[in-house]
């Protein structure tokens, strides 16, 4: 991967304590932002990224020539309008763009840490992310917004900065991984495992990368973004450039063929070990436990407006998982809304074209914006 | 804004916390925020209601009023408004609990079955009465549960319910039910407004 590229980046000097029990300090937090500031800086949101996301919400990635991950929701006159907000993103600890991870070298052994990096958590990602607050000087956000685990961390971070937001926008996620996700999760750490290439983790000193076992990771992964339905419609049981079957283990089905090129450009941009981690982070988040098992005590402290969002089809964080949230902030009166946004694009529904999500969210922003 | 919603609103006080249920596009949460500084919640079972409320800036929950009002604690809204849906429900017995556990007061209109126009149309015609407030064909309607002012005030009283207020609505007329006119107001009003606490 290319990390000569000019990324913006914020080096944290206050230690940060990491769940796992070690500290960190000096680190840094690699960041994008889009539109501006304003002087009573009362238009700032931070977005948090998904698994496999950067900082790069909009506009042109430069590590991979294509659009942002967010691209239809973010940018001038979207749902998150630049020309009204300042928008953050930063790549999260343990991402592999810029921020402090398992790619990172240790200043003590001017080694890649690989697997010696510290196992982090989605409150450790949260916690990091909250020192581009004072960076720019801003006290309030006016939102937070994510999705999948991008919305785990608006969970966590409105939980430990109550006072820190004023609307929270949680999407298509949970406030608890369960096993299938944990499931789902290890298949993909094993797939990596596996791959001889990764060598325990210490890839980066023989020149290797297990991308195999990453591709593999990425294809299984994929799919649980995805509907049957969705699946069905694109693809059914199409063959890929043939007329017939080949009566081989070649991609005959246009589906093998999808999920292999979506395999194969994955592991042009992310990092093995990254996966690991983030994917562990997922799998500890449990909000709920942090509190002794009542999700409500997360949320007593915030005076934030809530706005919570699932999709019809969403199997890998389904709708029910979305209303906990909302069972739990109406359990302590708080002020919450949700909606379940019909579209047979699968948990990917949060990151692609569908209308009704789209201006659900562009509603709810600016009107709660211009009733301040 | 309707006539009935109007009626509502001079039945809550400024300043105090209300759960609309069956809230609709929000044209009566809307009034009462804007005008009587209310804390203002809706639930509404329709996505595309849903999404006309976000776009008016009420804080609505998208779901169904037999289901959900469980997640809300005991008496945590001053006022639990539900307008012409009663009737709709599979249980109205376990809703009007449901409203009079989560509200200190609730507010329930109906549509009066007793109503002389639907009276006659039966009497007259022999089919299912079609009126204003009873738009549907029995084939699509989605009332299942069909009362007159005359039943609610019954079950209310059979269940020791309080009653703070029944008014009687026709057209643009607005009167006091009491128990001397229960059986002219039930001739000759199309909606029934109560202002109900367990």
């Amino acid at each position: 991967m290319d990390t000569k590229l000019n990324l913006k980046t914020l080096i944290v000097k206050k230690p940060l304590k990491l769940d796992c029990g070690k500290t960190i300090n000096n680190f840094p937090i690699a960041y994008e932002t889009y539109g501006t500031l304003n002087e009573e800086k009362d238009n700032a949101i931070l977005v948090f990224h998904a698994l496999t996301g950067d900082q790069f919400v909009t506009g042109l990635n430069p590590i991979t020539n294509k659009d942002g991950w967010w691209f239809y929701a973010v940018g001038p006159d979207k749902a998150i309008d630049t020309n009204k907000y300042f928008v953050i993103c930063s790549n999260v600890i343990g991402g592999c763009l810029g921020s402090f991870g398992p790619s990172y070298k240790d200043p003590d052994t001017q080694k890649v840490f690989g697997t010696n990096f510290p196992i982090i958590t989605i409150n450790d990602m949260v916690n990091a992310q909250n020192n581009l607050l004072d960076h720019f000087g801003i006290e309030k956000l006016f939102s937070i917004v994510g999705g999948s685990m991008g919305g785990m961390q608006v969970l966590q971070f409105i939980s430990n900065f109550p006072d820190k937001a004023k609307t929270v926008i949680p999407i298509a996620c949970t406030s608890s991984h369960s096993a299938q996700n944990i499931a789902f999760n290890e298949l993909g750490r094993q797939a990596i495992a596996a791959d001889s290439n990764w060598n325990e983790g210490d890839y980066n000193s023989k020149n290797t990368i297990p991308n195999k076992g990453l591709a593999v990771a990425r294809m299984a992964a994929h799919i649980t973004y995805l509907s049957k339905k969705g699946l069905q419609e694109k693809f059914g049981r199409k063959l890929q450039e043939r007329e017939d079957l080949k009566f081989g283990f070649d991609a005959d089905f246009q589906i093998e063929s999808y999920l292999r090129y979506q395999g194969s450009v994955f592991v042009d941009r992310f990092d093995a070990n990254s996966y690991l981690y983030i994917t562990r982070a997922m799998d500890y988040f449990d909000l709920a436990k942090q509190f002794n098992g009542n999700l409500s005590d997360a949320f007593k402290e915030t005076k934030a407006k809530f706005f919570i969002i699932s999709f019809t089809s969403d199997w890998l964080y389904p709708t029910q998982e979305n209303k906990d949230i909302v069972i739990a902030l109406n359990a302590i009166g708080a002020d919450v809304g949700f909606v379940e946004i019909e579209s047979d694009k699968g948990h990917d529904s949060f990151l692609l074209d569908v209308p009704d999500f789209l201006s659900a969210l562009k509603n709810f922003l600016d009107k709660s914006y211009t009733d301040n | 804004m309707k006539n009935e919603f109007k009626v509502i609103a001079d039945l809550i006080e400024k300043d105090k916390k209300v759960l609309d249920v069956g809230c609709a596009d929000g044209t009566l949460m809307k009034f009462l925020k804007d005008n009587k500084n209310i804390n203002i919640r809706g639930l509404e079972i329709s996505k595309d209601k849903v999404q006309k409320c976000i776009v008016k800036g009420l804080t609505v929950i998208e779901g169904n009023a037999e289901k959900d009002l469980m997640q809300f604690p005991d008496k945590s809204f001053d006022y639990v408004v539900l307008s012409q849906t009663l009737q709709a429900f599979l249980n109205p017995e376990l809703v009007i609990n449901e409203l009079l556990r989560v509200g200190k007061k609730a507010i329930v209109t109906i549509p009066n079955f007793g109503y002389w126009k639907i009276r006659l149309h039966l009497l007259t015609k022999g089919t299912m009465p079609i009126t204003k407030t009873l738009p549907d064909e029995w084939y699509n309607t989605p009332n299942l549960h069909m009362c007159s002012i005359k039943d609610f005030v019954h079950f209310v009283k059979s269940r020791n319910f309080k009653i703070f207020k029944s008014l009687a609505l026709n057209n643009e007329n607005v009167s006091l039910i009491n128990n001397s006119n229960l059986g002219i107001k039930n001739l000759f009003a199309d909606l029934g407004i109560f202002l109900i606490e367990k």
